[in-house]
């Protein structure tokens, strides 16, 4: 069937064209189309019966001309080919070279749609990650296999942060080396490809670095792919060749809508707002490829980028998400017109496999609870903060004046830092005992009275 | 035989004439399993529960017989199942560490021998019914495995297997039918999941379940056999108060179901459940559980099923005479799975994509528990626990509505408290139970007759506190008066001192019934102490520099449950604190008084 190509396509509309007459086509089958002009694009069957076949063409169904369009079924998924030299190279959302460089050449070659880790086969991510950002190492730390988007909005400096973190992330007590990047873009600009590829340049990661782009002028289609294909390469790098890599994503609001495109074209039951019910499983098959496996060396970390449209943190892209990552990291517009890169918002972001990663054995003792005391007394001198708004600061009690200015530093000092400032965990552990000694000590009961004595600069030793 | 005639995502279409609704099908060279969902004369239409890519038109299918069905019988405990009881050590040992399609593998093992002792009283000619006991294994050194006669048996045993070790497909026994056939009975048998197991009759639910969790245990209390619900937006906490009910609960069995949730949060609970100890009987955790996994990776239709599969092993447990707990994490991504079936089927929806039937679907399931008494005379519960992930946190949708109106015991997580790190979020406002009688007359006879008002005292004094930092909010905390400021740090002595529990807590993780009550009386007399000194005179000021404050905010975490002693002694202590500041402001009322008459 390989071989032979049909000349049976009976419609075609917005990226979905119906093959008629081809028996036996196998569903999820990789499809060839040749246009008129010769050019060859590619397609996936995601309907099959005998009578009629529908297929998905990636690069889209503008000019094609039914009569002079040829099929050809390849009989199998789509597929990546892997190998070692796929370090240092960037692909096409398809996975196809678009560095000039010849195409990969392996017998060695994937189904992009992977296939469920088996729950059992799981270990559990408790590795301490550093990433230099206080922000994050202090009160949202990232762990090795986990999953920690980054929510942001448009003009937040989200390529930013994911880049430093790029540049920065290590372990602690580890060579740096052992680290690749797997970058995906879809739907990114040409100038925000153009800065990553700049950035990992800069930082000598190059070579370490898999690139898949999908900018926002090509083929919407494309993007459904784009991530998988990052992710099979990620996986094979990860447990095939023991590497701990780190995949950075951008934008997922971009690919969501991709998808609600499509769903519409096929016309599935909307859910929320137009995106398919299945937005959430689609989001989940690749969310959860990023883990550890028992017995392996390596691991998969994923910092997916999303922007929020309009900010909304309850919008179905951000929300189910949230629902499926291991946390997140919220930018925020206010502190962002304030000055303060990088600008997180600490309350909603969230790390949940922090608890298991931090702490004695991994980075300090105290460290659990200094960040569960820094939340709470932000989250207080947020509220003060609010009601000075209200009743102006001269009304304010000493105490409530105290924690005014708390927020105000922790703001400027532990979450604002330089794009260059790589700082230790450690740094960022005596920043936060810094201001935390700002406030009495009786009002700081999340952090044990030994810590305090310690620690706390206004207590006597 | 039949064919496939077409393939739509899970769905296929077969040319399979007198199929059933609901029946198994096997389909493709692959030989994928899945339901039948729709007849339409001789053509079928079929889910699958694994992925379709690859099938072809014109592939054979083939009807099973029978509909989804769970094997129950020894083997159970400490293994972990998909969510159509595939056990997924035994997948990951034939397939490798990513779950191949079309594998199959008996749900309990084949190899092991059990070492039975049958029940003395059977003998041969006695009446056998279905849920009668026949014998009885050892399964873990914690939990003996009734062997249960099969549900609609009725009949006449004429064999049964003396004490020895058997294999489940040995023959344990046989009874003579009433039509005078003759079964064989195993140490297992089949049930099929969507229908609700058999008992002899409903009862009342009456003892709490402790779960260790001060805001749940003393202020929203579920009984063994009840329902409850945890709503809350994503990171809120569902999960971390699940699985820490999972560690804790004083149920007897417990049935861990992730339900389209995250792979790591099961291989968390499978790493740390071995190394945990039954608070009750010291036992390892992973004695009493069994989980059931369908991560939101894993195909969609079979997390339709996980639940189903979930409450058929929790009630075969009900039927042994156990108290079992099942928690399902989520309840949401189960109905999201029923809105992807109907919408193929297109069945019209109604809200947000949701069938019409989502509220009774909903109903039926958490109908299935309860308290009963057992075919053998024994009682036995399920209790059901879901959590439910509403889309933007926000309640008024329809699976945490329909829910809401089916549960007794409703713990609603905040955003909010979650985002000030105030764990577990539950709110103490938004959640209800209406299971406080039953558990007042438990607390009263098993830990202090002061339980049911001290409970209520305490929510007094949290609503109380809400309309003051209404006001707070507005004019700033110099408004008050002295007796609302007292209120007002009393209530944040609650909150801080009883009910922020930390999960990673290793001292408050889990609170006997003692020590929250012991917490709660200590905090509240506290409260008291300082109302009379404020109603005496004293500036609210004054109480507020007490260093007590501070301290009592950690006896949670200085204390352990074994250690009470020690947290009463401090109890007894709290006047003393006041003793002083006491002493002044009675003689400066004096004083006035005098000066005033
Ligand atoms: N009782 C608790 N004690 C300590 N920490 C907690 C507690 N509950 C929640 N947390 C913290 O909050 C994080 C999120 O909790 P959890 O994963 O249970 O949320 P969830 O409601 O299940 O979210 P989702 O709907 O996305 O699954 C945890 O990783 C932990 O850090
Ligand atoms: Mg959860």
């Amino acid at each position: 069937m390989k071989n032979i190509e049909f000349r049976t396509a009976t419609s075609a509309q917005g990226g979905l064209v119906v093959m008629g007459g081809v028996p036996g086509v196998a569903a999820g089958s990789r499809v060839q189309l040749r246009d008129h002009a010769g050019r060859v694009r590619s397609g996936l069957v995601i309907r099959a019966a005998d009578d009629a076949v529908l297929v998905e063409v990636f690069e889209g169904t503008d000019e094609l001309d039914l009569e002079r369009t040829w099929v050809r079924f390849l009989d199998e998924p789509f597929k990546l080919p892997v190998s070692r030299d796929i370090l240092g190279r960037v692909f096409n959302g398809s996975g196809l070279p678009r560095d000039g460089r010849p195409p990969i050449i392996s017998a060695d070659r994937r189904d992009v749609n992977g296939e469920p880790l088996n729950p059992a086969a799981r270990a559990y991510p408790r590795e301490f990650i550093q990433t230099g950002i206080s922000a994050i190492d202090g009160m949202n730390s990232l762990t090795r296999g986990q999953k920690l988007p980054i929510f942001s909005g448009g003009g937040l400096p989200h390529n930013r942060v994911a880049a430093q973190i790029v540049r920065q992330s290590k372990l602690l007590g580890e060579e740096a080396s052992e680290f690749v990047v797997v970058f995906a873009a879809f739907g990114a600009s040409h100038a925000d490809a153009r800065f990553f590829q700049e950035s990992f340049e800069e930082s000598g990661v190059l070579n370490k670095v898999v690139m898949f782009l999908n900018l926002a002028d090509e083929p919407v289609i494309e993007r459904l792919l784009t991530p998988r294909a990052a992710l099979t390469a990620a996986e094979y790098l990860a447990f095939d060749l023991d590497y701990h890599v780190l995949v950075v994503m951008t934008d997922m609001t971009a690919y969501a809508e991709a998808l609600r495109e499509v769903a519409v074209l096929r016309g599935d039951v909307p859910a929320r707002k137009g995106y398919p019910g299945y937005l959430y499983s689609d989001l989940a098959e690749i969310y959860e490829r990023a883990g550890r496996i028992k017995n392996r060396r390596g691991s998969i970390t994923l910092i997916p980028v999303l922007s929020m449209p309009s900010d909304d943190i309850t919008h179905p892209i951000p929300d189910l998400t949230g629902y499926i990552t291991e946390g997140q990291i919220v930018l925020g517009r206010e502190l962002a017109n304030q000055g303060v890169y990088p600008p997180v918002t600490v309350l909603p972001s969230l790390s949940r496999l922090m608890k298991d990663g931090i702490g004695k054995n991994f980075t300090r003792e105290d460290h659990p609870h200094v960040a569960s005391q820094l939340f709470a007394s932000y989250a207080k001198a947020l509220e003060v903060r609010g009601l000075a708004a209200i009743i102006g600061a001269e009304e304010l009690s000493d105490a409530d004046r105290r924690t005014l200015a708390f927020a105000d530093a922790f703001e400027r000092d532990f979450i604002g830092q330089g794009e260059d400032e790589d700082r230790s965990v450690h740094e960022t552990l005596s920043i936060a005992w810094d201001l935390l000694s700002m406030l009495p000590p009786e009002t700081l009961i999340r952090v044990s009275e030994e810590e305090l004595a310690k620690y706390h600069k206004g207590q006597a030793k | 035989m039949g064919k496939i005639l077409e393939i739509n995502g899970p769905l296929v279409k077969l040319e399979l004439p007198q199929t059933v609704l609901g029946e198994q099908v096997r389909v493709g060279h692959m030989g994928l399993v899945g339901e039948v969902i729709g007849r339409d004369g001789d053509t079928a239409l079929a889910q699958l529960y694994e992925d379709t890519a690859g099938l072809r038109p014109g592939e054979e299918a083939e009807g099973l017989g029978w509909p989804l069905s769970v094997e129950l019988g020894p083997g159970l405990l400490g293994a972990i199942f998909d969510g159509v009881q595939r056990p997924l050590q035994a997948v990951r040992d034939k397939s490798g560490d990513r779950i191949a399609r079309g594998v199959a593998v008996p749900s309990l093992p084949r190899d092991r021998a059990w070492h039975f002792v049958p029940e003395p009283a059977l003998c041969c000619g006695s009446a056998l019914a279905g849920g009668h006991i026949l014998g009885y294994v050892q399964e873990t050194e914690s939990i003996q495995h009734r062997i249960l006669t099969p549900p609609l048996i009725h009949g006449e045993l004429i064999e049964l297997a003396p004490v020895g070790d058997y294999k489940l497909d040995d023959v344990i026994g046989r009874v003579k039918l009433a039509d005078g056939r003759i079964e064989k009975l195993h140490l297992f048998h089949r049930w099929p999941v969507r229908t609700t197991r058999p008992y002899r009759q409903r009862d009342h639910a009456v003892a709490p379940l402790i779960t260790g969790q001060r805001i749940l245990d003393t202020f929203y209390p579920l009984l063994k056999g009840g329902k409850a619900a945890i709503p809350g937006p994503f990171g809120a906490g569902k999960t971390m108060l699940q699985q820490q009910i999972a560690r804790w609960c004083n149920a007897e069995i417990v049935i861990y179901v992730g339900c389209g949730e995250r792979g790591n949060e099961l291989t968390d609970v499978l790493e740390f459940m071995p190394e945990l100890k039954d608070p009750h009987t010291g036992r390892p955790l992973m004695e009493r559980t069994l989980l059931v996994a369908n991560t939101s990776n894993m195909p969609v239709v079979a997390r339709e099923a996980s639940i189903y599969v979930g409450i058929t092993l929790a009630e075969y447990f009900r039927d042994q005479g156990y108290d079992v707990v099942m928690v399902a994490d989520s309840t949401s991504r189960w109905a999201e799975a029923l809105r992807e079936v109907a919408g193929r089927l297109g069945q019209m929806p109604v809200e947000e994509g949701y069938p019409a039937y989502l509220g009774s679907r909903l109903a039926a399931f958490y109908e299935r528990a309860g308290r009963v008494e057992t075919f053998s005379g024994d009682h036995g519960s399920v209790t059901l626990i879901g959590a439910v992930s509403p889309p933007g946190g926000d309640f008024s949708e329809p699976v945490t509505s329909h829910t809401k109106e089916i549960i007794q015991t409703f713990w609603a997580l905040s955003k909010e408290l979650a985002d000030a790190r105030h764990y577990p979020a539950v709110d103490w406002l938004d959640s209800f139970s209406g299971y406080v009688g039953s558990a007042a007359k438990w607390w009263a006879e098993n830990v202090d007759p002061g339980w049911e008002s001290a409970r209520a005292e305490a929510l007094d004094l949290l609503a109380a506190s809400e309309e003051l930092q209404r006001i707070v909010n507005l004019v700033g905390v110099e408004a008050l008066s002295s007796e609302q400021r007292w209120t007002l740090e009393a209530a944040g002595l609650i909150k801080e001192g009883l009910l922020q529990q930390s999960a990673t807590d290793e001292v408050d993780s889990f609170a006997s019934p003692e020590k929250q009550f012991a917490l709660l009386a200590a905090l509240l007399e506290i409260f008291r102490q300082g109302m009379k000194l404020v109603k005496l005179g004293a500036p609210a000021r004054r109480l507020l520099q007490m260093p007590l404050l501070a301290q009592a905010r950690r006896w949670k975490s200085q204390h352990a449950s074994a250690d009470i002693a020690a947290l009463k002694a401090k109890i007894a202590a709290i006047p003393d604190a006041f003793e002083q500041l006491l002493q002044e402001y009675e003689l400066t009322a004096a004083a006035s008084a005098r000066g005033g008459s």
